[in-house]
């Protein structure tokens, strides 16, 4: 398991939800940009179709898309990414998109920030029909390059399913001196996590052993391209 | 949103008979309702934009009520609903939420088109 965080030319990430990135990367995101590694965040919805409107409601089907994109920037901005891109997508839908436009887009952003780093969701393992579109999006983008010259893919997995098929993660980033940072990045996503933060941040002062691993260890896998999920596209 | 006021949701719903409108409709589990709870069967609905004319609407039962829309050739409806406002834009929402805050349902009329 590789622990070190490697120096990177730039890195491109792309999910599919503002708070995609918090809680499995933006400690790792965070420490590339204090490196000094431009970072691109590719963001495809808003999270126009997120559930949590609150009791009593704090938003309506209409309004949490604007609040989400404000939340998002505020991410942004704890995690100190100053090239985040708004994708235009709405959420629950990408998956229903035309397959080859999507494989363009993110080829098209390959094309112009040459990223020696991918960071995005491992397809088949992903759970959202939205990380898996913009999963199978990212690796059909990287696999139409030659071999030398695509860049490293760093992949979240979460499916129930993903230690039983991948194994344990090819690479774990202890990101504990980012916590701080990393919580501010959660915190900005208050629409989606603010009944969690109430238990986590206190857990994460307090030292709690389950919040710290959860929470101060971010880990991905390697592309197995030997068990590519399709032939070509 | 407020919780619904049978009496002034039905008021509302009455003022958007007969015209041509937009509407939102949508029930969900959310996308992890399977993820979390393995095996169950996560199913929804949504749709966004269709237009309508309604004839004649209704709001029923208890709370959580039931809105009921009668088309020229057919019907609309949905179950659960608990909150519901009249937005700045004039656009009539309704939505159910859980115990939780999180939304279950949603329908909306609007005269002009929901955004994307």
């Amino acid at each position: 398991m590789a622990v070190t965080i490697e120096k990177e030319r730039s890195v491109l990430v792309v999910f599919p939800h503002p708070d995609d990135e918090a809680f499995g990367t933006s400690g790792t995101l965070s420490k590339y940009v204090d490196m000094g590694v431009p970072v691109t965040y590719a963001c495809l919805t808003l999270g126009e179709m997120g559930r949590n409107l609150g009791i009593p409601p704090f938003a309506t089907r209409e309004t949490l898309p604007e609040i989400r994109k404000k939340e998002l920037q505020a991410a942004a901005d704890a995690i100190g990414i100053n090239d985040l891109r708004m994708m235009g997508f709405r959420d629950k839908t990408v998956e229903f998109e035309d397959d080859e436009k999507m494989v363009q887009l993110i080829s098209g952003l390959i094309d112009e920030l040459d990223p020696s780093l991918v960071i995005s969701f491992y397809p088949g393992y992903s759970v959202h029909p939205d990380h898996e579109a913009t999963a199978r999006a990212v690796v059909r983008a990287v696999r139409r390059l030659p071999e030398e010259k695509r860049p490293k893919m760093y992949l979240v997995a979460f499916s129930n399913d993903t230690e039983e098929n991948l194994g344990m993660p090819d690479i774990e980033h202890d990101v504990t001196d980012m916590l701080d940072r990393k919580i501010k990045t959660l915190k900005a996503h208050s629409s989606q996590t603010a009944w969690m933060m109430r238990d986590l941040e206190p857990a994460l002062a307090a030292g709690n052993g389950e919040a710290l691993e959860r929470f101060a260890k971010e880990r991905y896998y390697y592309y197995r391209w030997q068990e590519d999920f399709e032939n070509s596209f | 949103m407020e919780k619904v006021n049978p009496e002034h949701l039905q008021r509302l719903i009455d003022s958007f008979a007969g015209k041509e409108l937009y509407i939102h409709l949508e029930t969900t589990n959310g996308s992890y309702a399977a993820h979390f709870n393995e095996g169950f069967f996560n199913a929804g609905a949504f749709i966004r934009n269709a237009q309508i004319r309604f004839e004649l609407g209704k709001v029923v039962g208890e709370a959580p009520h039931r809105v009921g829309l009668k088309l020229p050739y057919g019907w609309v409806y949905a179950q659960g609903i608990t909150h519901y406002e009249l937005d700045e834009h004039g656009r009539l929402l309704m939505a159910g939420l859980d115990g939780e805050g999180k939304l279950a349902v949603a329908l909306q009329l609007s005269e002009t088109p929901f955004a994307y």
